[in-house]
């Protein structure tokens, strides 16, 4: 890893201000971006640390939505008793990845099979920076890609909260990531289904299987649907063919478990 | 270069670092305590297990400069004060729970943070909670009868 200038603000305010020097990035929990360093696939000439920031900790719900600061652990998001989305957090990674890891440093690097980027979609969540609010379904660009802007720091992120929910992850046993991941969440407004693992395109909803489901929420309701192949991943650990499967089993099982 | 000062195993230690140095490389070469293991290069094994401020935490995956002001312990910290093995250790010794030794530290650390949180965990339970800590050696196997034969000593 190559030498850098390491700072640690305790204010959102000042964190903007340091990141506001060329090559000066962000660190969350470090727990993708140290070994990006260590492989030295990024060499910023500064890190900011946002883990003294009191601002960005901390849980809250008002029953209809739930806030989770933008440096709060998987860990602690897995303790917090939120249903679906602790028990997502609860199987990030393992304990040592969670005991360090944050929602906000997962939203921002957009893993294509990372699992927190599922939970916001299908929970149509309200990401909010240090400069505005942005809804999930405008947030996420594609592959490791978001609407974030340089320097724009997760400050929290607001979880409206479902009728019921439920995530169901198929892990790719040796990297613990999603291989592919389905997100159901059933509001009184509608079903939203969101996926990923699957695609090259990062995390998406799958709007033919939210119709069926408005009509009819159950996992019968998708018999009729077919999943193309088509642009989704296709690696060691599964063919394309394979994921648009799991992608119709998964959103099965998620709805009868929901 | 920047001064980091913190707790490791119950002794106040201060260090002049490099910036990007891991909490593993400082209790390695400025402290030689050399049980805190580097067994990889992307964060995946767990020999470098450490707890910060009672945290499990992997060693080569924070920086020095995090652990400012923390409160550190390494599996030498882990042994009674006469220097016997404690008794995570002991249980590892006593059921075959390791061979080459190289995973043990992260896991007698993996296994104290477990314990701590569930003391009585079910076999699932154990082999979740190491999923972060690789062995080529055992097969796991003997390293769960230790986990178990601990907690019931451990009560
Ligand atoms: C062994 C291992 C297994 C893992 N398994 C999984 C898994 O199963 N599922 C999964 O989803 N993830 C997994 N991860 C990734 C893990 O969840 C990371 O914690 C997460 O992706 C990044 O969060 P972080 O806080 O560690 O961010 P960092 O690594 O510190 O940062 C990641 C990126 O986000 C930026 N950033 C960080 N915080 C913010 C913020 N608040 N605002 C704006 N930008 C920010 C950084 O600049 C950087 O670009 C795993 C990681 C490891 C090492
Ligand atoms: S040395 Fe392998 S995870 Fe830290
Ligand atoms: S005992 Fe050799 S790696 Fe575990």
């Amino acid at each position: 890893m190559y030498n850098f200038v390491f700072e640690k603000p305790t204010t959102v305010a000042e964190a903007v201000a340091a990141l506001a020097s060329e090559d000066a990035q962000a660190l969350g929990g470090g727990q993708t971006l140290l070994p990006t360093m260590k492989q030295r696939l990024a060499s910023p000439a500064k890190l900011v640390s946002l883990t003294g920031i009191a601002e960005m900790g901390g849980t809250s719900s008002t029953g209809d939505v739930i806030t989770i600061g933008g440096g709060v652990t998987h860990a602690d998001v897995a303790a917090g008793g939120y249903g679906a989305i602790s028990k997502l957090a609860g199987d990030i990674g393992d304990p040592t990845v969670r005991n360090r890891g944050t929602i906000g440093g997962s939203l921002a690097n957009n893993d294509p099979s990372a699992d927190y980027p599922a939970a916001a979609l299908a929970s149509g969540a309200t990401i909010k920076t240090n400069a505005r609010s942005i809804a999930a379904d405008d947030y996420f660009t594609g592959l490791f890609d978001t609407a974030l802007e340089d320097a724009e720091i997760i400050v929290s992120v607001d979880f409206p909260v479902p009728l019921s929910s439920n995530y169901q992850k198929f892990e790719q046993p040796a990297s613990r990531f999603a291989l592919v991941g389905v997100f159901v969440a059933k509001f009184a407004d509608g079903v939203r289904v969101a996926v990923t693992g699957a695609s090259e395109g990062g995390v998406y909803r799958w709007t033919e299987a939210e119709t069926a489901l408005n009509a009819n929420f159950s996992a019968d309701a998708l018999d009729g649907l077919s999943v193309s192949a088509d642009n989704m991943i296709s690696d060691l650990h599964g063919t394309p063919e394979y994921r648009a499967n799991l992608v119709k089993v998964l959103t099965g099982r998620a709805v009868a478990d929901c | 270069m920047s001064s980091v000062s913190m707790t490791v195993n119950g002794k106040s230690v201060t260090g002049e670092v490099e910036d990007r140095t891991l909490l593993s490389t400082f209790l390695r070469e400025d402290l030689h305590l050399t049980g805190t293991h580097i067994g990889c290069d992307t964060s995946q094994c767990g020999a470098c297990t450490v707890h910060v401020n009672g945290k499990a935490v992997k060693g080569c995956t924070m920086l020095a400069l995090e652990a400012e002001g923390a409160d550190v312990r390494t599996i030498e910290g882990m042994a009674n004060d006469d220097g016997s093995l404690g008794v995570i250790q002991a249980a590892f010794q006593e059921h075959h729970g390791l061979q080459c030794g190289f995973c043990t530290p992260g896991m007698v650390m993996a296994a104290d943070e477990l314990l701590k949180n569930n003391s009585n965990p079910s076999e699932t339970e154990i082999r979740k909670y190491l999923s972060g800590n690789i062995c080529r050696c055992t097969g796991y196997h003997n390293i769960i009868k230790s986990i178990q034969a601990a907690a019931a000593q451990l009560g």
